[in-house]
């Protein structure tokens, strides 16, 4: 009888045929969609990815960190310095943004990881407050009042305004599903299984030979790089950029973490199902004004109180789906399964 | 001349400083909880002020006697019914709540006050001046500020170490579980603290209003100075909290005095300077 | 058998998580008696003493204190209800000084024969490091601690895990010479030892733990040797 190890199920065979059908209904929008939808659209695939890469610092990797505004405000800012001093066209700004915050996060992560647990998250809060004051500094980018992207620049993406609309549109997308798929398979790699033993006892992987530190500084650099290319992806299509803004803890911070919470930490499917109920939430109470964002908090609170492992872990727990195949699953040869059918059920 | 009042200046301002510092290193040391509301709940505390000395016409000293007590009641209750049941090994989940509370306070009072900035006024002590020596002049209303910080740690340092109930926050703090076998109920015992806590806040948070113009949206960074002020003091000593208020607050008043736009950022960069060279803060409690 | 048990612990199971720890125990326990429950390591001893001071959950009627159900009750209760237990380990407050680890003992404020004094004329050496930390202190001196803090709440029934834990035999017997003062005001005591020589000497009646169940329970003078060694060992 032969064995071997699977990371895929019915389930999540499914759910990557459906991923696979959606993506490519998704990347029709333009087609199908108005202007507006195009915006939404973008603005759900910029939180499905600040949310997931929340989601791999924090779920996975242990760093609750409440200072991802930082980089999606660095990010926003990379993309305007270059557009604005060096004339680079904001397209090839945004992979810039990726290097350069990978650069920054470095030292900041040899400062701030000299904090344990709740004095972590707040010392990078603490960083994310220093980087918007300096960006409130730089006169040349509209000091604290901001700066708007110059038209030329503009123009120089796409001519008309529907074609730009369409290629950031399939940037934004590109990214998030760049982002998830780097995501599952860094998960899948040899540093998913270190991930997964800190997730579930630091204290244990350890013992077991996982340099700690080392994982959860690789986890911290790449986050970062991520979130300032989705920052410097969503200050793109607003055009315009202040330090309130692309610094925002709310908008960047408190939002991704109740998105993830809500959906589900430490599973990859958590921060999609997060956002969608996100915007779900958002349209339909947006009249409300800030008594919706207040619903949000008591939303949150909720659902850490009642259900921890978020909406996605009630599934998980109650229906044994996952759509993104990460557990590994000792199967047993089909071929082999067929000689031996008593062993089958074993196997599972 | 001019640094001596820049640095006393900054003194002063410190003092306020240890006050959003004490609540919230308090209840780090008895449950290990960091409240990222703490700063939004300083701003709520103002607000209390504003309406108590609104609806009956006295002035914010005097509001203390009824926001002081209704924090603490506010605290209290905050705890029994919400943050006791985040409590745990895990850390997100107090994390996640806290900053909950704090988006929901921050919208709330939007919702009830508007953005619009209010004040509290003082009346003659806004303006009066003593004069410490030739030339140097405090404002009566920073000094007395100071006066309260320093006799509001010093309460807490009695409390702390010279009453039972001090007793009980160490012994709960060192171990829950024994504790509980002293007939200390864990869940009064936090609720007790985060009262103590936002007890502080409300004196913190009238003078705060005193002092400047204040709006929903000013929580966070109030947070970010209490925090700073417990680390670059060191971990579970209120005096070292004093201390680490203070120089947060020099930090400050040099970089205004340099720049009006440096303030804040001079106090971040003290703070992440001494994170750098000496993380365990200035003074750390010592276990003997 | 007592006639009306001051402590009645009636099938009692426990469990960490999924794992069973204690399966049906149940013991019984007269007002001023003194017991003593052995066993092997991981028997469960520290288990059903943890389960009668209210740490782990149990069953309501699995425990009967003063002929009142208490089982799985908040562990404060429990205390305020007079057990008090003084737990493997000694569990001091690490930043509390020796007097306040006795006071904090005493802020259930019950009424009866132990405070302060009586605590330091049990043990005088406590009342010469009264003021310091109680980590400074010598292991025998802080298991003195841990006994003087839980006599401190009056308690009428005494629970000791393991207090000869670590020490050496000559302190053993030190704090052992005390518990005839201690069971002279009518508090009742369970023992919990691995070291079955000092605890025959104190208790009138055994109770011998194995993986969780009571292998062997009677009157300390008429059990065997050899019947106690086969009730640890399970031969
Ligand atoms: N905190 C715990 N979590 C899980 N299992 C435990 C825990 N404490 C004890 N156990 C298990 O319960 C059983 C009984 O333990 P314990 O009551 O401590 O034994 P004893 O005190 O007799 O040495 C052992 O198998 C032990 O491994
Ligand atoms: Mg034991």
């Amino acid at each position: 009888m032969s064995v071997r190890v699977a990371f895929a199920s019915r389930s999540s065979r499914v759910g990557m045929a459906l991923c696979a059908v959606g993506i490519v209904a998704l990347a029709a929008a333009p087609f199908w969609g108005g202007r507006d939808d195009l915006a939404l659209l973008s603005e759900v695939y910029a939180y499905v990815a600040l949310a997931s890469l929340w989601n791999l610092l924090a779920g996975y990797a242990g760093l609750v960190s409440v200072g991802q505004q930082a980089y999606v405000g660095l990010g926003a800012y990379i993309l305007f310095a270059f557009a604005i001093l060096a004339g680079i066209s904001p397209l090839w700004a945004i992979p810039l943004a990726g290097i350069i915050a990978a650069g920054v996060a470095i030292p900041v992560a040899m400062l701030v990881f000299r904090l344990r647990g709740h004095y972590f998250a707040i010392g990078t809060w603490i960083v994310a407050e220093v980087f918007r004051l300096l960006a409130a500094q730089i006169s040349v980018l509209g000091g604290g009042s901001g700066i708007s992207l110059p038209a030329g620049l503009i123009i120089a993406i796409a001519p008309s305004r529907q074609l730009r609309d369409f290629i950031e549109y399939w940037i934004a997308l590109a990214l998030v599903v760049v982002i998830l798929a780097l995501i599952l398979l860094l998960l899948r790699s040899r540093y998913g299984l270190a991930l997964k033993a800190i997730r579930d006892s630091e204290l244990a992987a350890t013992c077991n030979g996982v340099d700690v530190m080392r994982t959860k500084f690789l986890v911290y650099i790449v986050t970062a790089a991520g979130t300032a290319m989705v920052g410097a992806l969503i200050f793109l299509q607003r055009l315009r950029t202040s330090p309130d803004a692309a610094f925002s803890v709310n908008d960047w911070t408190a939002f991704v973490i109740f998105i993830a919470v809500i959906g589900g930490l430490g599973r990859i499917e958590g921060p999609i199902i997060g956002t969608v109920i996100f915007f779900v939430l958002r349209q339909t109470l947006a009249d409300l004004g800030t008594f919706y964002l207040l619903m949000l908090g008591v939303v949150a609170i909720l659902v850490m109180l009642t259900a921890p492992k978020g909406i996605w872990g009630l599934v998980v727990d109650r229906l044994g789906w996952q759509v993104f195949p990460l557990e590994r699953r000792v199967v047993l040869d089909e071929r082999s399964a067929a000689r031996a059918p008593m062993a089958a059920t074993d196997g599972r | 001349m001019v640094w001596i009042n820049v640095i006393l200046q900054g003194v002063l301002v410190g003092g306020l400083y240890a006050m959003f510092a004490a609540g919230l290193s308090l209840i780090f040391g008895v449950m290990r909880l960091v409240n990222i509301a703490h700063g939004d709940l300083i701003v709520l505390a103002a607000y209390l002020a504003l309406v108590v000395t609104e609806t009956l016409g006295i002035g914010p000293l005097a509001s203390l006697i009824l926001v002081v007590p209704l924090m603490a009641l506010i605290g209290y209750a905050l705890q029994r019914l919400v943050l006791n049941r985040t409590l745990g090994d895990d850390l997100l989940p107090p994390l996640l709540v806290t900053f909950g509370l704090s988006v929901i306070i921050q919208n709330g009072l939007l919702a009830v006050f508007t953005a619009d900035s209010q004040k509290l006024h003082a009346g003659n002590l806004e303006v009066a001046t003593v004069r410490l020596a030739e030339g140097v002049y405090v404002g009566a209303l920073p000094l007395l500020q100071f006066i309260v910080a320093v006799a509001v740690i010093a309460a807490l340092q009695f409390l702390f170490y010279r009453t039972p109930l001090g007793r009980a926050f160490r012994a709960t703090a060192d171990d829950p579980a024994v504790a509980q076998l002293m007939g200390l109920d864990n869940r009064h015992v936090f609720a007790l603290a985060m009262a103590v806590s936002l007890a502080v806040v409300a004196i913190a948070g009238v003078f705060l209003a005193i002092r400047a113009d204040f709006d929903p949206s000013q929580g966070p960074a109030r947070l970010i100075f209490g925090f700073e002020a417990v680390i670059i003091g060191g971990l579970g000593s209120l005096w070292g909290t004093l201390a680490g208020g203070l120089i947060l607050g020099v930090a400050q008043a040099i970089g205004a005095h340099l720049d009006p736009g440096w303030q804040v950022l001079a106090g971040h960069i003290a703070f992440l300077v001494i994170l750098a060279i000496r993380p365990e803060g200035l003074f750390p409690k010592v276990r003997t | 058998m007592p006639e009306s048990p001051l402590l009645a612990v009636r099938q009692l199971d426990a469990f960490y998580g999924d794992l069973q720890a204690l399966f049906g125990v149940s013991i019984e326990l007269a007002t001023a008696e003194a017991i003593a429950v052995i066993g092997a390591n991981g028997a469960g001893k520290s288990t059903l003493l943890k389960s009668i001071a209210g740490l782990l959950r149990a069953r309501r009627d699995a425990i009967a204190f003063d002929g009142v159900p208490i089982g799985g009750i908040p562990a404060h209760d429990v205390a305020a209800r007079g057990i008090a237990l003084v737990p493997e380990g000694r569990g001091l407050f690490a930043s509390l000084s020796v007097e306040e680890n006795l006071l904090i003992g005493g802020q259930l404020k019950r009424s009866g024969p132990w405070n302060l004094h009586r605590i330091y004329e049990l043990f005088p050496v406590l009342a010469e490091r009264r003021r310091l930390p109680s980590t400074a202190l010598s292991g025998g001196q802080q298991q003195m601690v841990a006994i003087g803090r839980a006599l401190m709440s009056n308690p009428k029934l005494l629970l000791c895990d393991e207090i000869s834990l670590g020490l050496a035999p000559i302190v053993v017997r030190d704090i052992y010479a005390r518990l005839p003062t201690i069971l002279g005001e009518r508090v009742s005591v369970v023992l919990v030892e691995q070291d079955i020589v000092q605890a025959l000497k104190v208790a009138e009646r055994i109770y011998c733990l194995q993986e969780g169940r009571v292998a062997l329970a009677g009157a300390a003078k008429d059990l065997t040797r050899e019947a106690i060694a086969a009730a640890y060992f399970g031969v």
